[in-house]
C-alpha cells in the first residue's frame, strides 16, 4: 500500500501539472479538495482520467468520486479493492 | 473623448520588453515552456493556476500583467473593462494536443485539463480571473496584426460608453513560435487625475503599427 500511495502522488503531480510540490509535501490522508492540494473540478475530471488510463479503473457512479478522491491513500485504498 | 496607450508589453522568440524597454532576454531557449518559466517564476506572483494554462494563455497571461503592473489599478471600475485580442493561430497549439488524445481509439484519453483551453478567448477569461476583471470581450482571428481591426472594434466599445478602459492586441503562439503586442488603452481623463500613470501615447490604427514594429 505504501508503494502504491508513493507511486499515486507522483503520478498525480505530473497529471495536474502542480508545479513546486513534491510527493513529500502531500500527506496520504489530507483531504485533495478543498483546504488540501486547492483542486478544483477539471482537476477532478484529470484523476477520473488517471485512474482510467494507468490503472485500468472506470468509475460508473459519479457519486463514488467524491469518497474515492477524498485523498491519496482513499485513491490507493480503490485501487487495491478493485 | 481622445484615448492614449498608458503601456504596453512586446514578447517575441527570445525577448520580453515593456514600455519599448527590455524586461528579459533568452536567446538560448528552445521550447516556450523554457522560455517563460523563468520569467514567471522571477514575477514572484504566488498563482500556481499559471502552470495549468495552455501555451497561449500562459503567454497572454504575463503580457497582460506586464501592462496592468505599470498603472494604478484604483483608478479603473473593473466592471467596465474591454478585451479586444486577435491571433492567426487561434488555439490550434492545443487543439492539436486534444485532437492527438483521441486520434488512437485503443489509447482514447482525452485530458478535461487540455480540453479547455481549445478555445483562443479562454485566453481572455483566465487574465479577467487574475484581475477581475468584468465587461466587454472579444477574440478575433486575422492572417496577419491588423491594427485597424482592432482600433476599430476598441473604438466603437468607447463611443458607446460600454467600457473604461481596454486590453487590446495581439496574441499568437504555434509550436514555439510566438509573437505578442499587448497595449493598455484609457481615456485620457484618467491620466488628467493627478496619478502619476504611465505612457501617454495616442491611440490610434498608426501607433499601434510603430509598437508592433
Amino acid at each position: 500500500m505504501e508503494e502504491l500511495i508513493e507511486k499515486l502522488k507522483k503520478e498525480v503531480i505530473e497529471q495536474l501539472n502542480l508545479e513546486d510540490i513534491s510527493p513529500e509535501d502531500i500527506e496520504a490522508d489530507s483531504p485533495l479538495f478543498g483546504e488540501g492540494l486547492g483542486l478544483d473540478s477539471i482537476d477532478a475530471l484529470e484523476l477520473i482520467v488517471l485512474l482510467e488510463k494507468n490503472y485500468g479503473l472506470k468509475i460508473e457512479d459519479p457519486k463514488d468520486g467524491k469518497k474515492i478522491f477524498h485523498s491519496i491513500r482513499t485513491m490507493a485504498e480503490y485501487i487495491t479493492e478493485h | 473623448m481622445s484615448h492614449i496607450i498608458s503601456s504596453y508589453s512586446r514578447i517575441t522568440p527570445g525577448s520580453i520588453t515593456v514600455n519599448g524597454q527590455s524586461e528579459y532576454d533568452d536567446e538560448n531557449f528552445i521550447t516556450f515552456a523554457e522560455f517563460i518559466k523563468p520569467f514567471f517564476k522571477r514575477l514572484d506572483l504566488g498563482y500556481p493556476k499559471f502552470y495549468k494554462m495552455d501555451a497561449l494563455s500562459k503567454l497572454g497571461f504575463v503580457a497582460a500583467e506586464l501592462v496592468l503592473r505599470q498603472v494604478n489599478y484604483d483608478l479603473y471600475d473593473k466592471d467596465r473593462a474591454g478585451i479586444v485580442l486577435a491571433n492567426r493561430s487561434s488555439s490550434l497549439d492545443t487543439d492539436l494536443v486534444h485532437q492527438q488524445s483521441i486520434s488512437n481509439r485503443s489509447q482514447y484519453f482525452p485530458s478535461p485539463s487540455v480540453f479547455v483551453y481549445t478555445l483562443p478567448n479562454i485566453m481572455i477569461g483566465e487574465i479577467c480571473i487574475r484581475h477581475q476583471l468584468k465587461g466587454e470581450n472579444a477574440f478575433l482571428i486575422s492572417e496577419k496584426f491588423e491594427s485597424r481591426i482592432l482600433f476599430d472594434y476598441v473604438n466603437e466599445l468607447f463611443m458607446h460608453n460600454r467600457i473604461d478602459f481596454c486590453l487590446t492586441g495581439w496574441v499568437d503562439l504555434m509550436k514555439d513560435k510566438f509573437d505578442v503586442l499587448m497595449i493598455l488603452v484609457e481615456p485620457v481623463r484618467i491620466v488628467n487625475s493627478g496619478e502619476e500613470h504611465g505612457l501617454t501615447l495616442p491611440f490610434s490604427a498608426t501607433t499601434m503599427d510603430e509598437l508592433y514594429k
